[in-house]
C-alpha cells in the first residue's frame, strides 16, 4: 500500500512538474485559460446564429455542461495514453520505468492525475465564465451533490480504466500513436451526445452510443445535478420544436 | 536575383516538398488519421447544427470549415513547429550548411504541405458531403479556385513566418501549437458564419488569413446563405495584401534568426 501511495504521488507530482513548468505563469495562465474558453465559444456562437441567442433556454446549458465536463474525458484520455509514448519517445525513460519495483499502472494514473488537475483548472474556468458572461442557470443542491460527485467519481474511475487500455495499446501501435487516445476521445464525444441528443445520430449509429455508458451517463448525472431539465421548446428562429428536444 | 539563384531556389524548394508528397503515399493508413479524425469532429458540430434544426447551408459551412482545419493544422505543425522539429532531430545545422536558400527550404515544406492537405481536404469535403448530403451551388467557380489559391498562400506564408518564430520561442512551441487550435478555430470561424463575431472582431480576425478565405468560400459556395463579413472582392483584395505581408515577414523573420545565430551563437531559446 505504501508503494502504491509513493508511486501516486511521485507521479503525479512528475506529471504536475512536465504540464506546468514549460513556461512562465502568465503564459500558461493564459494557456489554461484561452483553449477552453474558446473551445465553448464556438458553440455558444454556433448555438447564438441558429436559436437567436436565449442563452436562459435548458438547450444552452445542456450544450455548455456537456462541452464543460467532456473536457475530462479529452485530458484524462489522452493523459494517460500518451504518457508511456512521451517517456519512451521524448524522455528516453520507458527502460527505467519498466526496471523499477513501482505498479505501472499506478504510475500511469499519477501521471494522468496531473491532467486530471488542468481538466479541472479548465472545467472550472469554463463554468465559470458561463455563469459570469451568459448567466449559465446552474442550481447545485444538497442532494444534487452528493449524486454528482459520484457521477464524477465513476466517471473519473471509468476514464482512468480506459486511459490505462489505452496506454497499453498505444505502446503496441507502430503508427500514429500520438492520436490515439485524441481518436478514442474525438469517437466519444461524438457518439455519447455530449454535446447533443443522441436521438439525432442515424438510427443505425445510436446503440453505440448507448452502449458507451461512462461518458453518457456521467454527463447526464453531471448535467442534471447543475441545471435543470428542459422544460419549454428550444427558440428556434422559426418556432418549430425539434423532436429531441420535445417534452 | 541571378539566373543561378532562382534555379538553385526552385530546386531547394522541389526538393524539400518532394519527401512530404512522397511520403503520403507510401503510408497510406494516413487517411484513417488524417481524415478519420477531422472527420469526427466535423460531424459532432453538424449534429449539432441538426439539434438546433440550423438551415442546412449551415452544415456546407461546417464541412468547409472542417476540411479547412487540415490546413491549419498542416501550418501549425508541419510548417510553424517544422524547424524546431528539424532542430530537435538534427537536420536543422544541415539544412543551414546546405548551399540552398532557407527561403527556398521553407517554400518547399509549404508547397509539399500544401499539395499533400488539399488531397486531405479534398477526402473530408468529399466525405462529409456524401455523408449529409450538402448541395452547393457555386456562382463563380474560377473566383471560388482563385480565392482557395490566395488562401493557401497567404496562410502558408503565415506558417512560414511562425516557423522562424517557433523555433526562437524554443520548448514553448509544442505549446504554442496546442494554444493555437482552438482559438483560432473561433476567430476564423470554422463552424460559423463569421459575422457572428461581430463586426469590428471579424474586421481584426481577419488578419488570420483563413478567416478571410473561409468568409470569400462560403459566399461563393452558398451564395444564398452566406451574408459575408466583407463584399467577396474586398475579401480577395485582403488575402493578396496578407500574401505579400506575410510572405516578405517571413523572409525578415528568417534573416534575424540568422543575425541572432552570428551575433549570439544561440538560435531558439530566449533564457539564458
Amino acid at each position: 500500500m505504501q508503494t502504491i501511495w509513493r508511486t501516486l504521488r511521485t507521479a503525479a507530482w512528475l506529471g504536475w512538474q512536465i504540464e506546468s513548468n514549460w513556461t512562465d505563469p502568465f503564459l500558461f495562465t493564459v494557456y489554461s485559460i484561452a483553449k477552453p474558453i474558446a473551445s465553448v465559444l464556438i458553440l455558444i456562437l454556433m448555438y447564438k446564429v441558429v436559436a437567436r441567442a436565449d442563452f436562459g433556454h435548458p438547450m444552452f446549458a445542456y450544450l455548455y455542461l456537456g462541452n464543460a465536463f467532456y473536457i475530462y474525458v479529452g485530458a484524462v484520455l489522452t493523459g494517460i495514453s500518451q504518457v508511456l509514448i512521451i517517456d519512451r519517445e521524448e524522455y528516453g525513460v520507458l527502460k527505467y520505468f519498466y526496471i523499477a519495483p513501482i505498479p505501472p499502472e499506478v504510475y500511469l494514473v499519477g501521471r494522468g492525475m496531473a491532467r486530471m488537475a488542468t481538466g479541472t483548472i479548465a472545467v472550472a474556468i469554463t463554468l465559470l465564465f458561463g455563469v459570469l458572461a451568459f448567466g449559465l442557470p446552474l442550481r447545485p443542491s444538497a442532494a444534487g451533490a452528493g449524486v454528482f460527485l459520484l457521477a464524477m467519481a465513476l466517471g473519473m474511475l471509468a476514464m482512468i480504466g480506459m486511459g490505462v487500455g489505452l496506454a497499453g495499446a498505444t505502446l503496441l501501435a507502430a503508427r500514429h500513436v500520438w492520436v490515439i487516445g485524441e481518436a478514442v476521445a474525438g469517437a466519444l464525444y461524438l457518439f455519447c451526445g455530449a454535446v447533443f441528443p443522441l436521438e439525432v445520430l442515424p438510427p443505425f449509429l445510436r446503440p453505440l452510443g448507448y452502449g458507451l455508458p461512462s461518458p453518457t451517463g456521467w454527463r447526464a448525472s453531471a448535467g442534471r445535478c447543475w441545471a435543470p431539465p428542459p422544460s419549454v421548446s428550444p427558440p428556434l428562429p422559426d418556432g418549430r420544436t425539434p423532436s429531441c428536444w420535445a417534452r | 536575383m541571378s539566373r543561378e539563384a532562382v534555379i538553385l531556389f526552385l530546386r531547394t524548394m522541389i526538393a524539400r516538398a518532394y519527401p512530404r508528397i512522397v511520403g503520403q503515399n507510401r503510408e497510406p493508413s494516413w487517411v484513417l488519421i488524417d481524415v478519420g479524425l477531422p472527420l469526427l469532429g466535423t460531424s459532432a458540430y453538424v449534429f449539432i447544427y441538426r439539434a438546433l434544426q440550423a438551415p442546412e447551408a449551415y452544415i456546407g459551412f461546417v464541412i468547409l470549415g472542417g476540411a479547412m482545419t487540415a490546413f491549419w493544422l498542416n501550418v501549425l505543425w508541419s510548417m510553424s513547429s517544422q524547424l524546431y522539429w528539424e532542430k530537435e532531430s538534427g537536420n536543422l545545422p544541415l539544412f543551414i550548411i546546405a548551399p540552398g536558400p532557407m527561403m527556398g527550404i521553407l517554400a518547399g515544406m509549404a508547397l509539399g504541405g500544401m499539395l499533400a492537405t488539399t488531397l486531405r481536404a479534398l477526402v473530408i469535403v468529399l466525405a462529409g458531403s456524401l455523408l449529409f448530403g450538402v448541395r452547393y451551388a457555386p456562382a463563380d467557380p474560377l473566383a471560388l479556385i482563385g480565392t482557395f489559391l490566395l488562401t493557401l498562400l497567404a496562410l502558408y506564408g503565415l506558417g512560414m513566418l511562425l516557423a522562424s518564430l517557433f523555433l526562437m520561442w524554443g520548448r514553448e512551441a509544442w505549446h504554442l501549437s496546442n494554444l493555437l487550435q482552438e482559438p483560432i478555430y473561433l476567430l476564423s470561424g470554422f463552424y460559423f458564419p463569421i459575422r457572428a463575431l461581430g463586426f469590428w472582431v471579424g474586421a481584426l480576425a481577419s488578419l488570420i488569413p483563413l478567416t478571410l478565405g473561409l468568409d470569400a468560400m462560403r459566399q461563393l459556395l452558398f451564395p444564398q446563405a452566406a451574408s459575408g463579413l466583407f463584399p467577396v472582392g474586398v475579401e480577395i483584395a485582403g488575402l493578396v495584401a496578407l500574401s505579400g505581408i506575410f510572405l516578405l515577414a517571413a523572409h525578415q523573420a528568417l534573416n534575424t534568426m540568422e543575425q541572432l545565430a552570428r551575433r549570439e551563437g544561440r538560435l531558439t531559446e530566449r533564457r539564458r
